[in-house]
């Protein structure tokens, strides 16, 4: 019904913190995989702000714009780089977001694009970290939750320090493939 | 040749009585005034302490034209309502209509119909009856404002309030000084100019054309005039047109009949948004000063302590009932508009004196013999003894009445409408770097007083809508004009190095609560700054250089956040680098070990950040 119209063409905004992105080789590909899917706007939040100074109404705008945003970052001790809390503290804002009259991102999808220095066994109970991933992502889960937003299954890549140049080549075909899909409104509620 | 003959000997001579007087006048306000001062009393007992050692009831150092001395002095009082007006933007005198009419109207009033009930009583007609009431319910505005100013109680409620009452005195005189000729025997006034011949009505109109000159004339001409005058760039010549302007209007007024101090006081508020302003202020303050200790010394040496001596019961008896029943009326009044105690206290107790326009009153009400020779000398004396018992009155309301009610202050304290705009801020140059510091600091509410002494800049800035005083602010008394007094923050952004240094040292011994934030050229300046202890120091180019250094290496690729971290290190090493060799630059192995040192450390600050960051980019 409406759904088929929309599925055809979700928007999808990829917003990548990364301090030094040049630097890590994962993100820097995963990076370079988001760019080459179309229908998919990038911007690199570090590039942007470099000084921190987050110009609200421009970001409220893109993400207004935008049906699906992917939030992809390094995990920085358990969470995300500084600048992304921000991010969240100053776009976030109540009467917007959330809150009397928040309803700017009700509906729209929410999905983090994590890569964790530490392999995939080192998290869970019992394991070196003590948690799963998706247990430390707690706050964000209930941020995007609070936001309206429907909370997607986070995508990891793990132990991303160790892998081979062929992996990490693997590893970008797969986030172009998952950001296609979510263009085309896979996994949509009634959707295709 | 000429040069000669104007020093001669037998010109001297000529001028050796001016010269006696001086002399005598001066050293008897040097002795007296800083011995009163140093007994917490103020200048103005000071100055009538003088008056009464050297007038005839003391060393007798005078001639006999202390009475010409006195009118000339009276001019200290036209000065003193121009600079009043100054400080009085007209939207700010609007604010105060409410207290000017409610607390001034209900004091003359009151004060009058009591006092001329008393007066009746005491035997005069109710004529002289109401000339008595109308005269003493005048209060004295050279002294209660320098006295509260010297104290820093203007801005108080208090102050506030006592200044409104003073104005509408001031308002009141006019229509009194028209009234009283028509309560005495000979109708025509006593004292018209040279009008005086003239039909009433022609009178009425010859004075709304002065008014109306002196307004327009400070709008649309005083302004030019003057940026013309400050394009010459001559100090004096702004100083002798300041004082001409003020002459000019004093005799204007006179002619037509009118109160020169109040045409003083209205070509003053049409100027208060000039950008003139703090400089026509500077100016005329120590004209201003000089001529009202003059003033008070002349009334100190005219009081006529004989008479004193032939009835003193009599007159302590006026004295002290004139001064219980005005402060009694203010006490009354100051409740009525819901003052807290202590301010309520320093109303009544500061306004409970006669004043210098009672004594034109009086001699006006002589004149018309409205009441007798003899009502005219107690009414005089009373005037000038309870003028000389207000700095007790004051004191006592420091002393005693302040301490036992201060604990109330805080909380009773009521929303303040500001008498006169002394901003926290003080901007001193509003070219290309202070504009922005300025206009930053507006934008979060915090207004600035903004002094610049370009006039071509300033007029510049003023038609864009900025509003910018002109002035040199390495002259103490600007400063003092602009509110150096109750400034927090003093912004310089001068391009001389000189004038900064000269304006930090005169801020840092005269207003050591200013924080002073200044900026220079470069690291050369910086030193000097630092030097004399000026810890915000700002190099222009600092900032610009670092962000251009952000822009280009992010055009090479560099990621922006890593770019701004460099900047930003640099940016604090430097800082602190800049305050370490300026302490050791006069010795040259040292400045060279440290300059060497700096190097060394900013490159190994720069790479740990460098590797922090790989370290922290690997995933």
């Amino acid at each position: 019904m409406m759904n088929d119209d929309r599925a055809k063409g979700m928007r999808v905004l990829v917003l990548h913190a990364h301090p030094a992105p040049r630097r890590s080789r994962v993100n820097a590909a995963l990076l370079a995989a988001a760019r080459g899917v179309e229908g998919v706007t990038v911007r690199e939040l570090y590039e942007e702000y470099p000084d921190f100074f987050i110009d609200v109404k421009a970001e409220q705008e893109v993400v207004a714009a935008h049906d699906v945003v992917v939030m992809q970052h390094p995990f920085y001790w358990y969470s995300t780089p500084s600048l992304v809390k921000e991010w969240f503290d100053e776009v976030l804002t109540s009467g917007w977001a959330y809150g009397e009259g928040g309803t700017a991102l009700r509906g729209k999808r929410w999905m983090h694009a994590v890569s964790t220095g530490g392999a995939a066994e080192s998290y869970g109970p019992g394991s070196e970290h003590g948690f799963t991933v998706r247990q430390l992502m707690a706050p964000l889960e209930a941020t995007a939750r609070l936001c309206g937003m429907e909370y997607l299954e986070p995508f990891l890549v793990q132990g991303a320090g160790r892998l081979s140049g062929a992996e990490i080549g693997e590893w970008a075909g797969r986030y172009a493939a998952r950001l296609a899909g979510l263009r085309d409104g896979d996994g949509e509620p009634g959707g295709a | 040749m000429g040069m000669v003959n104007l020093v001669g000997p037998d010109k001297i001579m000529h001028h050796e009585h001016f010269f006696h007087a001086a002399l005598v006048y001066l050293a008897a306000a040097v002795i007296s005034v800083p011995l009163a001062k140093r007994l917490g009393l103020g200048s103005v007992p000071g100055y009538l302490l003088a008056g009464i050692a050297i007038g005839p009831f003391g060393m007798g150092l005078l001639g006999e034209d202390t009475a010409e001395v006195m009118g000339f002095a009276e001019f200290g009082v036209v000065m003193m309502l121009f600079l009043v007006g100054l400080e009085l933007e007209p939207k700010l005198l609007w604010r105060l209509r409410g207290p000017i009419f409610g607390l001034g109207g209900m004091q003359v009033v009151v004060t009058a119909v009591l006092v001329a009930g008393v007066a009746m009583m005491m035997g005069l007609s109710w004529q002289g009856g109401v000339a008595a009431g109308l005269t003493l319910a005048m209060s004295s505005t050279a002294i209660v404002l320098q006295t509260l100013a010297e104290k820093g109680q203007m801005n108080g409620a208090a102050g506030r309030n006592a200044f409104a009452v003073l104005l509408f005195q001031d308002l009141a005189v006019i229509p009194i000084l028209a009234l009283l000729p028509l309560l005495g025997s000979s109708v025509e006034g006593a004292e018209v100019g040279v009008l005086g011949g003239l039909p009433v009505w022609l009178r009425g109109v010859m004075g709304l054309g002065a008014v109306a000159a002196v307004v327009a004339g400070g709008r649309y001409l005083v302004q030019p005039v003057l940026r013309w005058i400050a394009q010459s760039e001559l100090r004096e010549l702004f100083t002798a047109a300041s004082l001409l302007l003020v002459i000019g209007i004093a005799l204007l007024m006179h002619v037509v009949g009118l109160s020169p101090a109040l045409g003083a006081f209205l070509a003053g508020v049409v100027l208060a948004e000039s950008e003139y302003r703090h400089e026509l202020e500077a100016d005329l303050a120590p004209f201003k000063g000089l001529l009202l200790g003059l003033f008070f010394i002349s009334v100190g040496s005219a009081m006529d302590l004989g008479a004193l001596g032939a009835r003193p019961w009599v007159i302590a008896g006026i004295t002290v009932g004139l001064m219980v029943l005005k402060a009694g009326v203010l006490w009354g009044i100051g409740g009525r508009f819901g003052m807290a105690t202590a301010d309520r206290s320093t109303f009544a107790l500061s306004l409970a004196q006669g004043g210098e326009f009672g004594f034109v009153l009086v001699a006006m009400a002589l004149q018309g013999r409205i009441f007798g020779e003899e009502a005219g000398e107690v009414i005089q004396l009373g005037i000038a003894l309870s003028m000389a018992l207000t700095p007790l009155l004051f004191l006592f309301d420091e002393r005693v009445v302040r301490p036992r009610v201060s604990g109330k202050v805080e909380e009773e304290g009521r929303e303040a409408d500001v008498i006169d705009e002394k901003h926290a801020v003080l901007v001193i140059g509003y070219g290309r770097f202070g504009h922005i510091v300025g206009r930053v600091m507006e934008t979060v509410g915090i207004p600035c007083t903004v002094l610049d002494s370009d006039s071509e800049q300033v007029e510049l800035l003023r038609k864009i809508g900025f509003k910018v005083h002109y002035g040199d602010a390495t002259r103490l008394e600007l400063l003092h004009a602009a509110g150096a007094g109750h400034a927090k923050l003093a912004v310089l952004t001068l391009a001389s190095v000189e004038k900064s240094l000269e304006i930090v040292r005169l801020l840092q011994r005269h207003f050591p609560q200013v924080r002073i934030l200044v900026r220079v050229r470069g690291r050369l300046e910086a030193y000097e700054l630092l030097d004399a202890g000026v810890e915000d120091v700002y190099r222009e180019t600092l900032d610009a250089s670092l962000e251009m250094a952000v822009a280009g290496m992010r055009h090479l690729g560099v990621p922006g956040h890593t770019a701004v971290r460099a900047a930003r290190q640099f940016r604090r090493h430097d800082e602190g680098a800049v305050r370490r060799m300026a302490a050791v630059r006069h010795d040259r192995a040292a400045y060279l070990s440290e300059a060497r040192q700096s190097v060394k450390v900013l490159e190994e600050v720069l790479r740990s950040d460098g590797e922090r960051e790989i370290e922290n980019s690997k995933w």
